[in-house]
């Protein structure tokens, strides 16, 4: 198994320690609804180093990024930040990623963790016809994410970096506790927060000296079990449950990372007959009204007929109910449509609602 | 930590015999492995129990869990309040997280389970 540069000190705190796509990673540490709790109402720290890091550079750099993804990168000026996908032809997703603009010919993608290889495959596959040069990072590149309301009070100190000066999706360069990083205010919760990335061969101080100031202002360390809760409540997507390369960008309801006006791009004529022809299906937020919890794979029936399987679903720690994600027939995708799903062979009501589960006030 | 008057499986079960009847819950170690519990789905009460068959399931936010039987038995009561406060199974597994009352077919069964003390040794097995 893959360790991070931080492992020791997730043993050391006492973190359950699972297997996560070869990585040896803290699914919790004191529990999955405080760990939920202290990132929605203090702050929590989160090490994501199992990410996947590409840097793309060279005179085709934009061109080369366009042609791979649906969202505007021409958009980005230096400092920007963008959520996108790689896309099959199909529209499809290889992965979905996040676009750091560096330069006008250099972009930073960051990806997941489960595709981090195949991903890389693609994009240096992709090349052909293209003057850019790409490099995998992952392994050289650290990752923390410090994530909720008191993330800024609590990073401040530490950094030169203007926190405040930092809007949503903008990134800095800069020392934290001595060592080059780049800053992002960025994250995977739904919450305010930060990124926090770095190539210092020893990043330890990062992490302990986070959990040592932070502590005593509510700060919880944060494993994988309650990442997953967070980022569910927000909707924000997981790759494998809610989108993969058997489901197309509009059927997961991101038509809003799709920039139709920019130029061609992988998948564009799939996304245009789409829109012509309408969706048979689409994503949709639901809640269970029979006491359960739906999980991935549970059969859905929508009129009697199996339909799906449930994408996500959990328990929601805040809205301390069951909630999930499925792809429904597009007739039943309105809110308040009910349907149900198998919870060990017994069919459980539940019904459409509003999706994100939660959003923070601002 | 673990009542010398209980018996324990290596499933992680306890039961606690009062007169013909067997109170049975999960252990402390088993809550822990689970996280936080959010909801048990009880069985009937007349239900008879087979041994090892399950008399429930225990879901954490992260994982679904059967229980079952520690001994064959027959169901006579369910723990309702767990319906409402499912984390009574993390605050108070020895107590007031108790699952289900069985009648006992035969206290026989119940002596060739785990004392407290030889299900602390097999407890430190796992941890090791």
């Amino acid at each position: 198994m893959k360790k991070t540069r931080f492992n020791e000190l997730h043993h050391k705190l006492g973190g359950k320690m699972i297997e996560f796509c070869g990585w040896e990673m803290p699914v919790e540490y004191s529990g999955i609804i405080p760990e939920h709790m202290a990132v929605r109402t203090k702050a929590g720290l989160f090490d994501v180093s199992h990410m996947g890091e590409v840097m793309v550079t060279g005179k085709d750099a934009l061109k080369y990024v366009q042609w791979l993804t649906p969202n505007d990168a021409g958009k980005l000026v230096p400092g920007q930040v963008q959520y996108t996908a790689l896309m099959t032809p199909e529209s499809a997703f290889v992965d979905d990623m996040l676009v750091y603009c560096m330069g006008p010919e250099e972009y930073f993608l960051v990806v997941n963790a489960a595709n981090d290889d195949k991903d890389f495959a693609w994009i240096a596959g992709h090349t052909k016809g293209f003057d850019v040069k790409v490099e995998h990072q992952s392994d050289a590149t650290s990752q923390l994410a410090l994530q909720g309301p008191l993330a800024e009070t609590i990073l401040q100190p530490l950094t030169d970096i203007d926190l405040a000066a930092m809007k949503s999706f903008h990134w800095a360069k800069g020392k934290v506790l001595g060592k080059a990083c780049l800053v992002s205010r960025t994250g995977y919760t739904g919450e305010d927060g930060f990124e926090i990335y770095t190539t210092d061969p020893e990043p330890q101080v990062i992490w302990s000296t986070l959990i040592e100031k932070g502590g005593p202002l509510g700060l919880l360390p944060i494993g994988l079990g309650a990442r997953d809760t967070l980022r569910l409540e927000s909707k924000l997507m997981l790759y494998g449950n809610d989108i993969s390369d058997k489901t197309t960008v509009l059927e997961a309801n991101l038509k809003w990372i799709v920039k139709l006006d920019k130029g061609d791009f992988l998948g564009k004529p799939v996304i245009e007959k789409q829109l012509r022809e309408g969706l048979t299906r689409k994503l949709v937020g639901f809640e269970l009204v029979e006491p359960g919890v739906a999980r991935p794979h549970y059969p859905v029936y929508y009129k009697g007929q199996k339909v799906a399987e449930v994408a996500s679903g959990t328990f929601s720690p805040l809205l301390k109910k069951p909630i999930g994600l499925v792809y429904l027939p597009i007739d039943g995708t309105a809110v308040g449509t009910e349907f149900e799903v198998e919870i060990r062979g017994k069919r459980t009501k539940a019904r459409v609602i509003p999706t994100p589960f939660y959003k923070r006030a601002k | 930590m673990y009542p010398n008057e209980f018996r324990y499986t290596k499933e992680h079960e306890w039961i606690k015999v009062e007169g013909d009847e067997g109170v049975v819950g999960i252990t402390d170690f088993a809550q822990h492995q689970l996280g936080d519990i959010i909801f048990v789905e009880l069985p009937a009460v007349g239900k008879e129990l087979a041994p090892r068959q399950s008399i429930g399931v225990v879901e954490s936010v992260k994982s679904v869990s059967d229980v079952y039987a520690p001994v064959p038995g027959v169901v006579t009561a369910v723990n309702e309040a767990l319906g409402a406060t499912a984390d009574l199974l993390n605050k108070d597994p020895h107590g007031q997280g108790w699952i289900v009352r069985i009648k006992i077919k035969d206290k026989k069964d119940v002596e060739a389970l785990l004392s407290a003390g030889d299900y602390e040794k097999y407890l430190e097995g796992l941890e090791h």
